[in-house]
């Protein structure tokens, strides 16, 4: 875990003073909403069909038991009593006062959190995979290398003020578990010659233009790191469009220009950037590296566990993650119960998972971007006690990559943008499914739901997306196939005209029912879908 | 003239000429970059500058922060205004892409600005100000 020094942490009370200043300007009228509103929006604070809603940075999706009992903290104080995990591994509230936001930050602050840039049109909140430092195949752990963003890109006076936000996400490993080419710039460290470096891909996002980042340049030596990054977003800032929102993202500038000629000015850029300086030294990085170290493994820890519980048998099978320390696993708490909201946890459920990271996992939690929780340390022979605790907190449902484990926007029940509601969907098809043997038997299907075209709900990525439209006043359903945010990445084809709520989990039960008789041994319905094609599932689907 | 200017010397009394103008014109030393147009036209001529211009016409068009910072970089030492929609909260950022003038459409509180202008005592990173980003005060 990263530990502010007094650097940081006289940044982060900076701006809590400052923001505590444009509330106060805010409230006394000597701003309009119209001024206030970027300014808030650089602090996360959005103005949602209710109420303010606040997003709260979790850097990586990385955080200790402190910082989640504050997030608990916050909830019950100024909130409904939980909180919302999010796509970007960070966590909103949704019924927040303006006048409460400066103490909320306030109070962030003492535990090393804020909410800088966790929107707006600036680089938002660095993500990475939810496995770092605790899986097998990474070539190093990302996580120094988020931090170094993060610091790099928290209120850097050139790219405050971009065409549209950014989002950047760093990985190491092959197996892509962040969606890393579907963000503005998706970052893999690599090695080549014994040698660290960072593969680029740059111009992926979702979105109502959907598109999978090209590789721009497929080794940047790690002493350039920040340099070459910087030299991407001054091109973008310079020509990225301003006269329509809808084409600002960096992603529309490469499509027009072409991956090649982007990566052309990005070079000539980099070779002048290269001479500003910007790279911090070697022992910078070995400053932040050494927060990551590995945690004082035992390294006796007996690596059998007890299966004699069948249901925990289960949720060990489909909730428990090989580590690379023998002895010890990588714990996912599903967020996704059948009958719940996906993402939300209670106060209470917070402290449990807080209690839980402190006793069993070297005091560590993460986010994930599929709106789960991870405790990325736990010594197998507390596997037992962990699901025990876990199952009297609601929080052992053993679903996992299975079809309830869905990802939805909040949609409009709480946003002003949505066209539709995600939650009732969502709620429905975990429904159906509701039989964890029949979800088994379906195996790893990724079902992701977006209220609107801006695809928070990632739909375009789901082996199973679903967009919902306003279609002449009523809510609509679009359902999609074959998407995938892994290293396969993939968009997803619209299977055709859309359904209402019911007549969409219709649909999908179709489209499963489909699967099980055409797939063959082994493949999951993704591997299906590729090797027969999208028509025989719109045939079942539409008949 | 400027309304908020951090600058000693005294302040140029010759009006700002288009970038098209300025580079068929041998004898401007003022010159306004409109958002779209690129500073870098700017870098063999800035011997013989002693005001650009940057136009924001919306605040939330931030291409000038670039262009400021190109010019800066280039060696660019004379006087470097932000003209247009400019407001309270974006100095601070501009100061430390080098502008050292303004001229904003609506005129700024002064205390306001000043007290932008100390909130922040650190910088992450280097910039085109004589701000020292921490990974140096760290490392020495």
């Amino acid at each position: 875990m990263y530990k502010y020094d007094q650097y940081d942490q006289a940044i982060v009370d900076a701006r809590v003073a400052e923001f505590g200043d444009q509330v106060r300007r805010r409230l006394a009228g000597d701003m309009t909403e119209d001024q206030f509103k970027p300014l808030r929006l650089m602090n996360g604070l959005y103005l949602q069909l209710h109420a303010y809603m606040l997003r709260v940075a979790i850097p990586y999706g990385t955080l200790d038991s402190r910082q989640m009992r504050m997030l608990a903290h916050i909830a019950r104080k100024y909130d409904r009593d939980y909180g919302h995990f999010t796509t970007r591994q960070n966590i909103q509230y949704n019924w927040i006062k303006l006048e409460d936001s400066p103490a909320i930050l306030a109070d962030l602050a003492t535990v090393e959190m804020h909410a800088i840039q966790t929107s707006g049109n600036c680089i938002r909140n660095i993500s990475s995979d939810q496995y770092a430092g605790a899986a097998a195949d990474e070539v190093a752990d990302p996580r120094p290398w988020a931090e170094l963003l993060r610091q790099w890109s928290t209120f850097h006076p050139e790219f405050s003020y971009l065409p549209r936000k950014f989002k950047i996400a760093v990985i190491a490993s092959d197996e892509d578990r962040a969606a890393m080419k579907l963000h503005d710039i998706g970052i893999q460290l690599v090695e080549r010659d014994g040698k660290l470096g960072a593969a680029f891909y740059v111009g992926g996002g979702m979105g109502r233009t959907p598109m999978v980042a090209p590789l721009i340049k497929d080794f940047v030596p790690i002493e350039d790191y920040l340099s070459y990054t910087e030299a991407c977003l001054r091109v973008y800032n310079r020509y990225g469009r301003r006269d329509n929102i809808y084409k600002a993202r960096i992603k529309i500038l490469i499509h027009e220009l072409g991956a090649a000629e982007y990566a052309r000015q990005v070079e000539e850029e980099f070779a002048h950037v290269k001479t500003l300086g910007i790279d911090p030294p070697a022992a910078e990085l070995e400053r932040i590296s050494a927060f990551f170290a590995p945690p004082a493994y035992d390294a006796g820890a007996p690596d059998s566990v007890d299966r004699s519980d069948p249901d925990f048998a289960v949720w060990l099978d489909q909730n428990v993650k090989a580590h690379k320390q023998p002895g010890y696993a990588i714990v996912n708490i599903s967020l996704k119960p059948v009958g719940g909201i996906p993402g939300d946890a209670s106060s209470a459920q917070i402290d449990v998972m807080a209690d839980l990271a402190e006793r069993y996992s070297f005091d560590e939690l993460r986010v994930t971007h599929a709106q789960n929780i991870v405790l990325p340390h736990v010594a197998k022979r507390d596997l037992y006690a962990m699901w025990q605790a876990l199952t009297e907190a609601d929080l052992a449902a053993a679903n996992l990559d299975l079809i309830s484990d869905i990802i939805a926007c909040p949609g409009l029940d709480y946003c002003s943008l949505a066209n539709a509601r995600s939650i009732p969907v969502a709620q429905k098809i975990a429904q159906r499914f509701a039989d964890l043997d029949r979800q088994r038997t379906l195996g790893e299907l990724k079902l992701k739901i977006s209220g609107c075209i801006n695809a928070c709900g990632h739909h375009h990525a789901g082996h199973i997306g679903i967009l919902g439209v306003d279609r002449k006043g009523t809510e609509n359903y679009q359902l999609l196939l074959g998407g995938s945010g892994a290293e396969d990445t993939s968009l997803g084809k619209i299977t055709g005209p859309g359904f209402d709520e019911d007549g969409v989990v219709d649909a999908i039960e179709r489209v499963t029912d489909k699967y099980l008789e055409l797939r063959d041994t082994g493949e999951r319905f993704l591997d299906t879908y590729r090797r027969v094609g999208f028509d025989p599932f719109k045939e079942a689907i539409y008949g | 003239m400027a309304e908020l200017r951090f600058r000693d010397d005294a302040a140029l009394e010759q009006p700002a000429v288009t970038l098209d103008s300025f580079l068929t014109q041998s004898n401007a030393t003022a010159v306004r970059l409109e958002s779209d147009e690129d500073a870098r036209l700017l870098i063999p001529h800035l011997d013989r500058l002693a005001l650009v211009e940057v136009a924001f016409p919306k605040f939330r068009d931030g291409r000038g922060y670039s262009s400021a910072r190109i010019l800066r970089e280039a060696g660019y030492t004379g006087e470097l205004r932000a003209a247009g929609d400019v407001l309270v909260d974006q100095i601070a950022f501009m100061r430390r892409c080098g502008f050292d003038s303004f001229v904003p459409d609506v005129p700024l509180d002064a205390e306001a600005v000043e007290a932008s202008l100390n909130f922040y005592g650190q910088v992450y990173q280097g910039a085109a100000d004589a701000g020292v980003p921490v990974w140096k005060l760290r490392h020495g």
